[in-house]
């Protein structure tokens, strides 16, 4: 007796729809036997979880805080893997936005630059992120250099150069040799939604392109090539769809709200520029791409669930000393099984009895 | 004199990780499966390589501990990828975050321990020799193990059977699979065989490199593994040459910040990523004639029965 995958006929829209629920269940289960293994009382760890970020007014907002980046980040993520683009290096596309507008903040820090600093610091942000998003893409268009890797390798890259700034040029003179500039001014600070509270301008331009994403895949015929390029090359390339150029344009984009993920982290919840600004957000992002089902608005969902994770990761440090790596485990868990369950919509299990001669063909 | 050895010592052993994940994932890609999971079995492989070897003090114990922890790894891999037809880009991205958050939890026990590094040779006489004593006969066990690996992988690739097979499955998944080879097997072992270097190279770093643990300390060289297989064109022999000139440029970068050239310190860090990302443009333009790599490599194969 053998279990086998067997192609279904057509896709399981149903499977499709459920399938991100059945592996929030799956990861669930297998957290709590985690926790169980690392001697903690699961109910009250996933309560801390789960649950307990979702009672309080400060939790909420700082979920929304921590969503934006991982939404935005996604949603370019998923305009390149639905064309069938590799790109894995938003954390370093992420990065280099922050260094780019952070060079507006520092350089006009302290003089009387009006209010046309922030805009021109999330514009910059978003044209390094793109810029820097199209080395990669170039070097595969060009070379045929695997993106996959040159774009994971600039993660580093981009790493070590924010490290050399905060260190080097841009210190703060006053910041007591910590590595960090000062605090940026308020011009050059996104503006908060709740006057006290967390919540931020980001948040809103995160939803905005949730929207535009929605219009671009629905509705144009931009959208339409993207899809085909990824999901039947060959058809596209017989329909005349240029697929280097869509690596160029998926890469180009991601990069760019890469980017302006990254400046706004910087001038929004953190407020200077620092080493560790991002707790992995560009690869979190590819999580919740693919929790989303590479859909702009499952996208959104999947980036406020995945949020909760680090909040509440962060909950069940300071209330049960669970360490804060097992919300990482949680993560990559949760991908295993969004794939595997993916798998489940294309294909269905099959018990086979395989006869002597079958079982001979099949090794 | 004294500082070439050195330097020629210090090249070997920042190699020696390198060859031994960068071997594992060659032969992986050779059966017609893309694992970028490395890096995440290499930094578990790491945490479990010095765990084992804390708690029983012997190096050979850790580096078991690394190969078995870096199978196991490469199994959830093959569940999914083979098993449940995944794409395999993404399995592996998922097996890499899963690393890196597993092995920061296994290693929470042991940051800050320290244990004695795997000894070097000893033979009086030969390792005494002036300038090339010691590189010939003074290394770890694990120095002289990943070049009998290499030759091991070329001979079995080239000069056995098995290894005939292994390729065709690489080649064309369909002919293998119709002449009646087991190619989802087949590939299930050249997974493990991946997990398996991959563990050890990882465990390498702790039981040998450095003699401590920290998070995060692949730093990367899963990735440069994976490169470096793209930049020997799936061939053992390029292999070597690829490795060894990697681990010169890390080893290059240290000493020149050492030397107090006037370069940033971070500028000399990327120099490895940089080189990784010029190496494969200039590779990869090279071969614009018909490529190299496995022509199944990363497709998904379901057999029809």
């Amino acid at each position: 007796m053998q279990l086998v995958l067997e192609k279904r006929a057509e896709r399981s829209n149903t499977i499709a729809l459920v399938s991100p629920l059945i592996a929030i269940g799956l990861t669930i289960v297998t957290m709590t036997i985690l926790f169980a293994i690392l001697g903690k009382n699961p109910f009250l760890a996933l309560q801390a979880y789960f649950v307990a970020p979702l009672i309080d007014s400060y939790s909420l907002q700082e979920i929304a805080v921590k969503a934006t980046p991982l939404v935005m980040i996604a949603i370019g993520l998923s305009l390149c893997y639905l064309a069938n683009a590799w790109n894995i290096g938003a954390e370093g596309q992420f990065l280099i936005g922050a260094v780019a507008g952070s060079w507006i903040a520092v350089k006009t820090q302290g003089t009387d630059a009006g209010p046309w600093v922030l805009p021109a610091m999330l514009v910059l942000a978003a044209a390094a992120g793109a810029l820097y998003a199209l080395i990669p893409a170039i070097c595969k268009v060009k070379f045929g250099a695997s993106e996959i890797l040159t774009s994971l390798m600039l993660v580093y890259v981009a790493d070590l150069l924010l490290d050399y700034l905060v260190r080097g040029p841009w210190r703060d003179p006053n910041g007591f040799n910590f590595p960090t500039t000062a605090e940026f001014d308020p011009v050059a600070t996104v503006p908060l939604l709740i006057e006290g509270g967390r919540l931020h301008l980001g948040s809103i331009i995160a939803l905005l392109v949730v929207a535009a994403a929605a219009i671009l895949l629905g509705r144009t015929i931009k959208g339409f090539e993207i899809r085909v390029v990824g999901a039947a090359p060959r058809a596209a390339r017989f329909g005349g769809f240029n697929a280097n150029q869509l690596i160029i344009l998926t890469f180009a984009v991601s990069g760019a709200l890469a980017g302006l993920a990254g400046i706004i982290e910087v001038a929004g919840p953190v407020g200077h520029l620092q080493p560790g600004i991002s707790p992995g957000y560009g690869f979190t992002a590819i999580i919740v791409a693919f929790l989303g089902r590479l859909n702009p608005i499952g996208i959104l969902i999947a980036g406020l669930f995945l949020a909760l994770t680090f909040i509440g990761g962060e909950q069940a440090q300071i209330a049960m000393k669970i360490p804060l790596d097992v919300t990482k485990v949680f993560q990559g868990i949760l991908l295993f099984y969004v794939l595997a369950c993916d798998s489940l919509i294309l294909y269905r299990f099959k018990l086979v009895f395989p006869s002597r001669q079958v079982a001979r063909g099949a090794g | 004199m004294e500082l070439v050895e050195a330097i020629i010592l210090s090249v070997l052993a920042a190699s020696t990780p390198l060859l031994i994940a960068a071997t594992g994932e060659l032969v992986t890609e050779r059966s017609g499966v893309l694992n970028l999971g490395v890096e995440g079995m290499m930094i578990v492989g790491a945490a479990c390589g010095f765990g084992g070897a804390w708690l029983t003090g012997s190096i050979f114990v850790g580096a078991l501990f690394g190969i078995v922890a870096g199978t196991l790894m490469s199994l959830m891999f093959a569940l999914m990828a083979l098993g449940l037809a995944v794409n395999q880009v993404a399995t592996g991205l998922a097996l890499t975050i899963l690393g890196v958050g597993l092995s920061g939890l296994i290693g929470a026990g042991f940051v800050g321990e320290r244990i004695t590094p795997a000894a070097h040779l000893n033979i009086p006489g030969l390792t005494d020799i002036p300038l090339v004593g010691r590189v010939l006969f003074g290394e770890d066990a694990f120095i002289y193990f990943s070049i009998a690996l290499i030759i091991g992988v070329w001979w079995f690739l080239y000069r056995t059977r098995a290894g005939l097979i292994l390729r065709a499955c690489g080649d064309n998944h369909i002919s293998a699979h119709a002449l009646g080879y087991p190619v989802l097997h087949i590939r299930t072992l050249a997974v493990m065989f991946g997990g398996a270097c991959a563990g050890l190279a990882g465990a390498y770093l702790p039981l040998a490199y450095t003699p401590f643990f920290i998070p995060g300390m692949t730093a990367g060289r899963g990735w440069i593994a994976l490169a470096l297989v793209v930049f020997a064109s799936w061939r053992p022999g390029r292999l070597v040459v690829g490795a060894y000139l990697f681990g010169a440029v890390t080893i290059l970068q240290l000493h020149a910040q050492g030397w107090g050239v006037g370069i940033p310190s971070q500028f000399m860090s990327a120099l490895p990523y940089l080189a990784t990302v010029i190496v494969l443009v200039l590779l990869s333009r090279a071969r614009t004639g018909g490529s190299t790599a496995p022509a199944a490599l990363g497709t998904v194969f379901v057999p029809d029965r």
